[in-house]
């Protein structure tokens, strides 16, 4: 016995992350229930099997209501594997825990789509469980971007030991890293990342851009083409300074 | 089993043609068995370049359509017996170049030669992706100028992702081949500097052929520049790129040049 407990491997932890629809409830929660009924019976088992997560972000809540709405949810099937935006006082261990850190990803279609703007469940990645700290993932290109060639990672950050050519485009959810020539077109914290940014040992880029807000290789500082410059966004200017 | 060398550059006019039947006769002026193949389907030139355009009969497509045989469709040289051409056909469409009919051809050729060199077309459409398809090497022609060299780095991408190796999760071996390289004009800083298209293509260099009136003559009198003069310097440089293609490894050097400039190319390695 005493063996076999010693010689045991540990307990493995890992994060995963998962698509779940994202449920914006709205007061008063009674005519907003009528409405989520008037969408299930036209489209019966729209929520049976799919994760879902309450988002209650912005809603003056007491704790009974939302353990009410909870129960009401869970009579229509609707079952609930955690709640976004709740404050920590408003939970407890007869709710669903708390989901934080979640990533927008495209919307879903709905079945019906009149009358149920809503209703409209938001698809979001949510982070498993709150309490572990969630890690951006990220990859490593060892190999230069050719032109005409278009990397796309929404996850995290991109690496790439070695050049980006012009007409070549990197894409990434987190901040992008280049240990070489940055000549194309590369965009960081597309998925609404406002803090990612963009570091390459020789810019001539074409274009960068974070979170949405760009520069063309025309409105970039002369005086940092060729040289090794980290970019970052303040507000919704783009800053960029030359690294020493 | 020979080598299959494809050949490529993206952009047009940039020496392709030239090099293919450069370096075709220069390796088979060692004995090995060479043949060159006309992927240009409704433009050929290679017959032009190879003097062999009034000895086309049955040409690539005839062979894939199974109206040729394929020893029916191959021109022996006249000057060198080991080298072969295999003509692209003038009047047909591109769409008669099947997949599975240019795998047939490459690998019966791949049996009978030593080197089966493939001139792609320009572009990366079907002749380009076919041509470059069943390639163990691939030459990258390119002139030391910007669009000529982006252009060469979408053909590197297509390198690494549309061929059979490629697919295999083999690595493709490619060469650089600079081509119509004027040196004095590099240092003026009207063309880019070898190291500059090094630097930005990342392959290894196979050679630097210069910008010279000899490689016009010999097209004119269809013959490819290693046989019309094989003392010219475009001639000295596809021997050695030849030599570089058997695996032996030479200094990279621009023939015809002052000793001064030997210096600064002596050794020159790509990343």
């Amino acid at each position: 016995m005493n063996d076999v407990l010693t010689q045991s491997r540990p307990i493995r932890l890992k994060g995963r992350s998962f698509l779940a629809l994202a449920l914006t409830p709205e007061l008063p929660f009674d005519d907003w229930l009528v409405q989520l009924d008037a969408l299930a019976s036209r489209s019966a088992g729209f929520f049976l099997r799919r994760p879902i997560v309450l988002d209650v972000q912005g809603l003056e809540l007491e704790r009974a209501q939302l353990r009410d709405l909870v129960s009401q949810l869970g009579m229509r099937n609707v079952r609930i594997m955690g709640i976004e935006g709740a404050r920590s006082s408003l939970l407890g261990p007869d709710l669903p825990p708390a989901m934080a850190d979640g990533r927008p990803a495209s919307d879903v279609e709905i079945p019906a789509t009149d009358e149920t703007q809503k209703t409209a469940p938001a698809e979001s990645v949510v982070s498993p469980a709150a309490p572990l700290p969630r890690a951006m993932s990220s990859i490593v290109i060892s190999q230069p971007v050719r032109s005409g060639q278009s990397l796309l990672y929404p996850e995290g950050d991109v690496t790439i030991v070695g050049s980006v050519a012009s007409g070549a485009e990197v894409v990434a959810g987190g901040s992008i890293h280049v240990y070489g020539a940055l000549r194309g077109r590369v965009m960081a914290g597309t998925m609404g990342n406002s803090s990612a940014r963009i570091f390459c040992r020789k810019l001539e880029a074409e274009l960068i851009a974070i979170d949405g807000f760009y520069l063309t290789a025309e409105d970039m500082e002369p005086a940092l083409r060729g040289k090794a410059v980290q970019i970052w966004l303040e507000g919704e200017t783009i800053k960029a300074e030359a690294l020493s | 089993m020979g080598k299959v060398i494809v050949v490529t550059s993206g952009k047009g006019g940039v020496g392709k043609t030239t090099s293919t039947a450069a370096l075709g006769a220069a390796l088979a002026q060692n004995g090995e068995r060479v043949v060159v193949v006309d992927f240009d389907v409704g433009l050929r030139n290679l017959d032009l370049v190879m003097g062999a355009e009034r000895r086309v009969v049955y040409d690539l497509v005839n062979v894939i359509q199974g109206e040729a045989k394929l020893t029916q469709a191959l021109i022996r040289d006249k000057r060198v017996e080991t080298l072969y051409l295999l003509p692209a056909s003038q009047t047909r469409d591109k769409e008669n170049l099947t997949p599975e009919g240019v795998e047939k051809v490459i690998a019966s050729l791949k049996n009978a030669f030593d080197w089966v060199i493939c001139d792609s077309p320009a572009g990366i459409e079907r002749g380009a992706t076919l041509a470059m398809r069943h390639a163990d090497v691939a030459i990258v022609v390119t002139n030391p100028e910007v669009s000529s060299v982006r252009d060469s780095d979408r053909i590197i991408g297509l390198l690494d992702s549309k061929t059979v190796k490629a697919e295999n999760g083999e690595p493709m071996e490619k060469h650089l081949l600079l081509t119509r390289y004027d040196s004095a004009r590099a240092e003026r800083g009207d063309m880019l500097k070898v190291d500059d298209v090094l630097e930005i293509l990342s392959i290894p260099l196979l050679g630097i052929i210069p910008e010279s009136m000899d490689v016009l003559r010999a097209s004119n009198v269809g013959a490819p520049v290693t046989l019309a003069d094989g003392r010219s310097a475009p001639a000295m440089a596809y021997f050695e790129a030849a030599r570089r293609l058997r695996g032996e490894i030479l200094p990279v050097t621009i023939p015809g040049e002052k000793r001064g400039f030997f210096g600064k190319i002596f050794g020159r390695k790509a990343a």
